[in-house]
């Protein structure tokens, strides 16, 4: 009977989480249009509701509403699928992330490694929904969101083997709990040039822009998902904004600090703020991340392929490399405040 | 029947049908994909092993970038239909004993006499806070460091050698990109500023002023 109250607490706690992101999704596809608006001197969408807050509902609504087309020569079983495998993925990741001090659905010794397999699994969606549409251009997107994000993997995989040394532990709780005591203890500030490329691997790993050339619109129309459409297409577009949030949450954890309060160890301050629960100042951090994703977008044209490529293999990889040494020297030596 | 077992069978009867779609499956690329479900049912089963460290390596090394490599190459084969029923009589009497052989050899190998209960006794329940990757850095790194070691020196030397074949010097005439030339370059060579006077007003014919 208590292992029935235990699955039933689980199953709360996962559907607590899932309709939390699918809200977040919903609005942070507004929010984006709103933004980039505002960037590009526009107003965005303002018809629905007031200021436009119901924009993302009519959205569901009327992608929800469309018919599904299958491509007669498709392969019907892996075309369905892939979307399913897209979703799962960008979801089953968050099963990790800590929200607080003890809210945290699953928090497993290897948390770190947990996340960096699902978000390469996460390919496989586009993979598969690239050739089971039969049609060249899907296929072209899906073999340049795999080239991708089999190189910018590697980049990332390095920036957290970083953060791996610094922490000393493959769990997230644990990677949080030694970045305590404050901003300058967090560790952005030793690790910098790897947060740097984790962050920029995590865009390219997104496929978003500048890095969205799988769905690149200007040269091969939209890329993987170019046969799908209503609930299909939804789901493909639920799980990039999913994974962004999850790669956002990620770079919160490992680099800022997760849930701990940025003002630790500054006097006034530490007590003012001693009663917000963490979980406030975790989303802040996502937000921030969300927001630098949204600004990149409105900024930077679109790479060319073979620079992506470049990026990725000759000067993110040697970073990283070069970093890691660094650590391990600087963890050597016991360099205070972050390696004691 | 515990939860775990439900599980334990579940996964292994999906690896055994995957395995086996990987070899009668006419499609490479659905062969390929049952490759992939079957090391994800395999991870799921050393998961359950408490080996969390090796079946998460495996979804990311195996899963997450050999077969999506393995992919990549098969998807760009075209196959249209091709006869592949084609010599399955001829070829029968010959597979039949090489699979006979094999399946021979793997229970001569890692049959009950080998690898049975008494051989082979059930490893001590591991306490609640048993760390599987820290365990296995420790072995990997005190008690099996030189074939580590070389095992790493094997696997430079391979990358060394697949970039020398690769990176080839092409004759004179072939075209390629030199990524330095293309940084370096400045707005000045590329792009020419002209000062052109206005152009004098026109204001007769003009339609629509």
């Amino acid at each position: 009977m208590t292992e029935l109250w235990l699955v039933a607490a689980i199953i709360v706690k996962i559907i607590v989480v899932v309709v939390g992101l699918l809200l977040s999704v919903a609005y942070l596809t507004f929010f984006e249009r709103k933004i980039i608006g505002y960037m590009q001197m526009r107003i965005g969408p303002n018809r629905v509701g007031p200021f436009g807050l119901g924009q993302p509902i009519a959205d569901v609504v009327k992608l929800l509403l469309k018919e599904i087309i299958v491509p007669t020569a498709s392969n019907r079983f892996l075309f369905i699928i892939a979307p399913m495998i897209s979703l799962a993925t960008a979801l089953a990741g968050w099963a990790v992330i800590p929200f607080g001090k003890e809210a945290v659905l699953a928090n497993i010794n290897a948390g770190v490694l947990y996340s960096l397999s699902l978000s390469s699994l996460g390919v496989y969606g586009v993979l598969i929904a690239g050739w089971a549409s039969n049609s060249k251009y899907a296929l072209f997107g899906a073999l340049r969101a795999t080239a991708q994000s089999i190189s910018y993997e590697i980049a990332m995989g390095f920036a957290l083997v970083g953060v791996m040394m610094a922490a000393g532990s493959l769990n997230f709780q644990t990677i949080i709990q030694a970045q305590n005591g404050g901003i300058w203890h967090w560790y952005w500030l030793p690790l910098f040039p790897l947060f740097i490329v984790y962050w920029i691997s995590g865009v390219a790993e997104t496929n978003r822009a500048p890095f969205d050339v799988a769905e690149g619109e200007t040269e091969i129309v939209a890329g993987f998902h170019v046969e799908y459409s209503g609930t299909a297409f939804a789901l493909f577009f639920l799980a990039e904004y999913a994974s962004m949030i999850l790669i956002s949450a990620l770079i919160s954890i490992m680099f800022l600090g997760g849930w701990l309060s940025p003002f630790q160890g500054i006097p006034l301050l530490e007590s003012m703020f001693a009663g917000v629960p963490g979980v406030v100042w975790l989303f802040g951090k996502i937000a921030i991340f969300i927001f630098f994703y949204l600004w990149v977008r409105a900024t930077f044209p679109r790479y060319r392929y073979d620079q992506i490529m470049r990026l990725g293999w000759k000067i993110l990889i040697p970073v990283t490399l070069v970093w890691i040494v660094v650590i391990s020297f600087a963890i050597q030596l016991k360099l205070a405040p972050w390696f004691v | 029947m515990t939860v775990l077992q439900i599980i334990f069978y579940l996964f292994s009867s999906l690896a055994v049908f995957s395995a086996l779609m990987v070899v009668i499956s006419s499609n490479p690329v659905r062969g390929a994909l049952f490759l992939v479900l079957t090391f994800f049912c395999m991870a799921g089963l050393w998961m359950l092993l408490h080996a969390e460290f090796l079946a998460l390596t495996l979804v990311l090394v195996y899963v997450g970038a050999v077969m999506t490599l393995f992919l990549f190459v098969v998807m760009m084969l075209s196959v249209t239909r091709l006869n592949l029923r084609e010599g399955f009589v001829r070829y029968l009497p010959i597979s039949v004993l090489i699979v006979l052989s094999v399946t021979g050899l793997a229970i001569m190998v890692v049959g009950p006499q080998r690898f049975g209960l008494i051989q082979m006794p059930l490893p001590p329940a591991t306490p609640a806070d048993f760390s599987n990757t820290a365990s296995l850095g420790l072995l990997l790194y005190t008690h099996y460091a030189f074939p580590f070691e070389i095992a790493a020196i094997v696997l430079l030397t391979a990358i060394v050698a697949a970039i020398t074949l690769t990176h080839r010097q092409y004759p004179k005439k072939h075209k390629s990109q030199r990524v330095s030339q293309q940084i370096a370059v400045s707005p000045k060579d590329r792009m020419r500023l002209v000062n052109m006077p206005s152009e004098p007003k026109i204001n007769s014919t003009r339609k629509g002023q």
